[in-house]
């Protein structure tokens, strides 16, 4: 587990040290949701380490006064008094009814306040206009489009550092949920439908990318890279890409809906302008699905096309 | 003539499946030879199979429950060794129609098959000797209840040597369980296997909140009920209120596979989200209708231990109730990350965390009832201060995964598995481990040996951190669950700590094996010849061990909150027992075949309807109906227990607690 600079909790003093030690012990930086790569990430981190806090400061003195209890009334120890018909005290109860209800007013606050800030279908504050991204997901890879670039990639998510990316989700099958988890909040992918989410990630890096609901043999498979790239070097990664591969239309989306275990990722040099409606709206025919014999399913084998 | 069935459905050519059923179908052989060669046929027809007594159903289902239990953790340590080895370049020795299977076979063996079985068991068991009654308000209903749930365990297990398990997880979401993206007969054995054991369950549930409210002892008020029987009613008032949903749910994907029904398909108007918010209005109740009979356990052996009343009764009983209300309004849980916007969100997530406020309640009643107590650190209280330790931090991150934000990050990953085991075993399982211990003596008249029910502990709590502490930090490393094959070697070290666990959890297996093994050799110096072996507060520990079929040879009347240690101090005060009382004769119910065989034509047209065979559909569906109006119609339901039968047996129990209060006497210095 490294400890990366840029991984620090904002907050200071006593505070930051035990989110330190919270962040350490729930999982460390090494890529996942503790080590957030932009405002939405550290906005779920954030949430996280309080609402831990919060928890915490009441469940560690429960657990000790649990064991201290045991042990102090240990059936050995003449010496503690013994109240064999003590069963009832009105200010305990009163008590005891009284914390839970305070911690849960607590948290309910920050429930309130998170889940309307870090709403995935809220736009991100920024003076730079978002990128848009149309993410279908596939039986099992991920097909991205930049529709006002006019390229796509499979499984391979390009984007610009520093500015914010507006992805529209929907998938060709079954539910997928899409999931970058140093950028963020994850949502489900769903066919005829499509969600929304907001990401940015700050900085110029490779993150990890996966989905997070079943979805069949090829699930496991289902992780992509995502790069993000300076401006100019995003300007240019799109410029090499338009115009170089194959294009994307009907025909060769509906190629790709067949079930495929090659998570190797390319580029689509074009695009039918409109085909993620197509596809959100159900013009496109859903994936097909496996061949099924004998009552028990056959899938390609990886590799196989 | 067979349907979809046929040889290639046998899978002769994988080693796994083929080798473990070559092995069950022996040790079944084995078992039944040996009790067709030694002549204890007679025997376990009519004493249990047939029986329609709580007690002998009670011990069946939790023997349903062990035996599934074990069959769940082979699942586990195959996933868990699976995940381990399949990283990066390699691939393991599960592939991927191999373990999706698995995970989706192991989750609904340990909820439906597992945990359900163990938890009614006891409640079947326990309940009508706290309230001091004979039986149950339905006593055959019962037998049926449990064999339809064997019935649904039974097709699960036969999907290991014929055809396929479901490779869709324990709640089969479409658009992947349609025909189109499953169209093999994994979906459908689930479907009639839950279907089947559904309906038991829901019979049980009737039956058992009858019982509590039209079947309790004169005297028995609702708030003189010990905390169990609170809670058993509770868990099934959810079933009843719940389990309509699921069969309803689970029918509505059944037109749709079979019919080319659009309830859930991609096309023609159907609505996926609409199962998931269907399934899961049952499935969190779910999840309290296990663990609320587990508060209840644990509530009977606080009490116990400390050798005090319970503390804030009245409160426990409110905050039961609370939950039971709530839970039924927090569903939405599961999937904040489907969009629904933040104000729906914002609702739900409150109301997951104000269960807590229930839940926390109980947890400071327990440590308040061992406040001036004398507690003794039994193998039963260990399980318990295990759970409050456990369950504390399982409580904790459920909380915040009901916080949406939070959730976003961690719904569906390892995160979210390390939750929902840290409840599932350290709220039930270990409340069912506490339980077998506690009422073992009860059931069959000896203990259980200490020592190796604390060694039996003590791996299972270390094992169960081991286990899971490394599946937290793995979702917060951003790993989801149910991954066949790891691509990201970063996650390496966490997976094989959580091997680590698994074999220390094994050792904790094998521990409590040998316990019982140890135990029965043992069992002369262990027997309990008082029927009280832990110094108990509530009316079973009245009847001696184990009990006679008819519990109280004369119902008792109840004059307090616990019953039975009211009983007790006055004849330890008075130096003697109440007066022996007229015995008269005892009406009990006949034995009735009608479960046994209900369920095995439910068994059969499960089968065929999962296989497409048609008339034999039609056959076991009329087979079963014929063989319930055969079997319940008939005109003498009970049989007569004769008065000097009653007396003889009762006699023998009040020469137990005579010599009882004489030892009691001699310790305090007095002549008896
Ligand atoms: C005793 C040791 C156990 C181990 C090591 C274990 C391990 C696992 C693993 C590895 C998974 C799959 C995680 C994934 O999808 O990536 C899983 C899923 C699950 N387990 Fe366990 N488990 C254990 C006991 C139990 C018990 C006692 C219960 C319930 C009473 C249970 C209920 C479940 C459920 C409901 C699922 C979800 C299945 C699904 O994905 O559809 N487990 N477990
Ligand atoms: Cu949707
Ligand atoms: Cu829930």
């Amino acid at each position: 587990m490294k400890l990366i600079p840029s991984c620090k909790p904002g907050a200071s003093g006593a505070v930051s040290a035990a989110a330190a030690v919270a962040t350490l012990l729930l999982g460390g930086c090494a890529g996942g949701v503790m080590d957030p790569k932009g405002p939405v990430g550290q906005g779920n981190r954030q949430i996280i380490v309080d609402a831990t806090l919060i928890m915490l400061f009441i469940v560690i003195p429960t657990i000790l006064l649990a064991l201290w209890m045991a042990w102090r009334y240990r059936a050995s120890n003449t010496k503690a008094e013994y109240l064999p018909y003590w069963s009832f005290s009105g200010r305990i109860e009163a008590v005891v009814w009284a914390i839970p209800i305070l911690v849960i007013m607590f948290l309910s606050g920050e429930i309130w306040i998170g889940s309307h800030r870090l709403d995935p279908f809220r736009p991100l504050e920024s003076d730079q206009k978002p990128v848009e991204v149309q993410v279908v997901s596939l039986d099992w890879r991920w097909l991205f489009i930049y529709p006002e670039e006019g390229v796509a990639t499979v499984n391979e998510l390009v984007i610009p550092a520093g500015r914010p990316v507006h992805f529209s989700i929907t998938s060709s099958s079954v539910m997928n949920t899409f999931f970058v988890p140093q950028l963020g909040s994850m949502i489900y992918a769903m066919n005829g439908m499509v969600s929304q989410l907001h990401l940015q990630a700050d900085q110029p890096g490779e993150f990890r990318g996966i989905s997070g609901q079943f979805s069949g043999d090829g699930f496991s498979d289902m992780t992509f890279r995502v790069r993000s790239l300076p401006a100019d070097q995003y300007a240019g990664w799109v410029a090499s890409t338009r115009g170089a591969g194959p294009v994307l239309d009907q025909t060769t989306y509906a190629g790709l809906t067949r079930q495929s275990r090659d998570t190797r990722p390319f580029t689509f040099g074009a695009v039918q302008p409109d085909l993620f409606n197509v596809i959100a709206t159900r013009q496109a025919p859903p994936g097909p699905g496996p061949v099924a014999q004998y009552g028990r399913e056959t899938t390609p084998a990886s590799g196989e096309n | 003539m067979f349907g979809k069935l046929s040889w290639a459905a046998v899978p002769l050519h994988e080693p796994i499946p083929m080798i473990t059923s070559v092995v069950v179908v022996l040790i079944l052989l084995g078992v039944i030879g040996w009790v067709v060669a030694k002549g204890h046929w007679r025997y376990i027809w009519d004493e249990w199979i047939t029986s329609v007594d709580h007690k002998r159903i009670g011990i069946m289902y939790i023997l349903l429950g062990v035996v599934m239990l074990i069959r769940g953790f082979a699942d586990a340590i195959m996933m868990r060794t699976q995940q381990a080895a399949a990283i990066g370049e390699s691939t393991g020795y599960l592939p991927p129609e191999h373990y999706n299977q698995i995970f989706s076979a192991h989750g609904t063996i340990m909820i439906f098959f597992g945990a359900m079985p163990l938890v009614i068991g006891l409640m079947n068991y326990v309940m009508p000797l706290q309230l001091g009654v004979r039986d149950v308000a339905f006593p055959t209903l019962n037998s049926v209840g449990f064999w339809l749930t064997a019935a649904g365990a039974l097709l699960v297990n036969v999907s290991l040597f014929v055809g396929e398990f479901a490779r869709t997880g324990w709640l089969p979401y479409p658009p992947l369980s349609e025909t189109t993206y499953t169209p093999g007969v994994g979906v459908d054995y689930y479907l009639w296997a839950v279907q089947i054991s559904g309906i038991g369950t829901l019979m049980t549930g009737v039956n058992l909140v009858t019982t509590v409210l039209k079947m309790r002892a004169p005297g028995m008020s609702y708030l003189r009920m010990p905390m169990f029987c609170w809670t058993t009613l509770a868990s099934n008032l959810l079933i009843v209120a719940v389990f309509p949903i699921l069969t309803a749910t689970l029918a509505m994907l059944t037109l749709d596979r079979y019919f080319g029904f659009h309830f859930f398909t991609n096309e023609a108007g159907g609505n996926q989200m609409m199962f998931v918010n269907l399934i899961w209005a049952w499935g969190h109740p779910e999840v309290y209708i296990l663990v609320l009979p587990a508060f209840g356990i644990f509530s009977e052996i606080f009490s116990t231990f400390s050798g005090k009343p319970l503390f804030g009764y009245r409160s426990m009983v409110a905050a039961t109730l609370f939950i039971v209300v709530v839970s039924c309004m927090v569903w939405l849980h599961h999937f904040f990350t489907m969009g629904a916007g933040p104000a729906v969100n914002t609702f739900f997530g409150i109301a997951s965390s104000v269960i807590a406020v229930g839940t926390g309640v109980k947890i400071y009643n327990w440590i308040f009832t061992m406040y001036g107590g004398r507690v003794r650190f039994e193998v039963p209280m260990l399980w318990s201060m295990g759970f409050l330790v456990t369950f504390v931090i399982g409580g904790m991150t459920g909380v915040l995964l009901a916080i949406p934000p939070a959730d976003f990050v961690t719904h569906n990953s390892m995160f979210l598995v390390a939750h929902f085991h840290n409840v599932i075993i350290g709220g039930v399982v270990f409340a069912v481990f506490a339980a077998l211990e506690y009422w073992f003596p009860k059931a069959f008249g000896f203990r259980l040996h200490p020592g190796w029910g604390k060694a039996a502990f003590w791996f299972a709590f270390v094992g169960f951190w081991v286990t899971f502490t490394p599946l937290y930090v793995l979702g917060l490393q951003g790993m989801t669950r149910r991954l066949q094959h790891i691509n990201y070697p970063e996650w390496a070290p966490m997976l094989y700590v959580s091997v680590a666990g698994v074999a220390i959890l094994v050792v904790g297996v094998v521990c409590q094996v040998i316990q019982l093994l140890v135990s029965i050799r043992d069992r002369d110096k262990l027997r309990d010849v008082t029927g009280d072996p832990w110094d108990g507060r509530s009316m079973e520990w009245a009847t001696p061990s184990p009990p006679p079929m008819f519990n109280f040879a004369v119902i008792p009347n109840v004059e307090g909150e616990e019953a039975y240690w009211g009983i007790k101090t006055r004849a330890i005060e008075t130096q003697r027992l109440g007066p022996e009382p007229v015995y008269k004769p005892i009406h009990m119910p006949l034995n009735s075949p009608v479960g046994v065989i209900t369920a095995f034509f439910a068994s059969v047209t499960g089968f065929a309807l999962i296989w497409h065979i048609w008339w034999l559909v039609i056959l076991g569906l009329v087979c079963a109906f014929a063989g319930f109006v055969w079997f319940a119609w008939r005109d003498i339901h009970e049989f007569e227990i004769p008065a000097e039968e009653v007396a003889r047996i009762d006699r023998a129990r009040r020469a137990a607690r005579r010599a009882i209060l004489e030892r009691v006497a001699r310790e305090q210095g007095k002549p008896a």
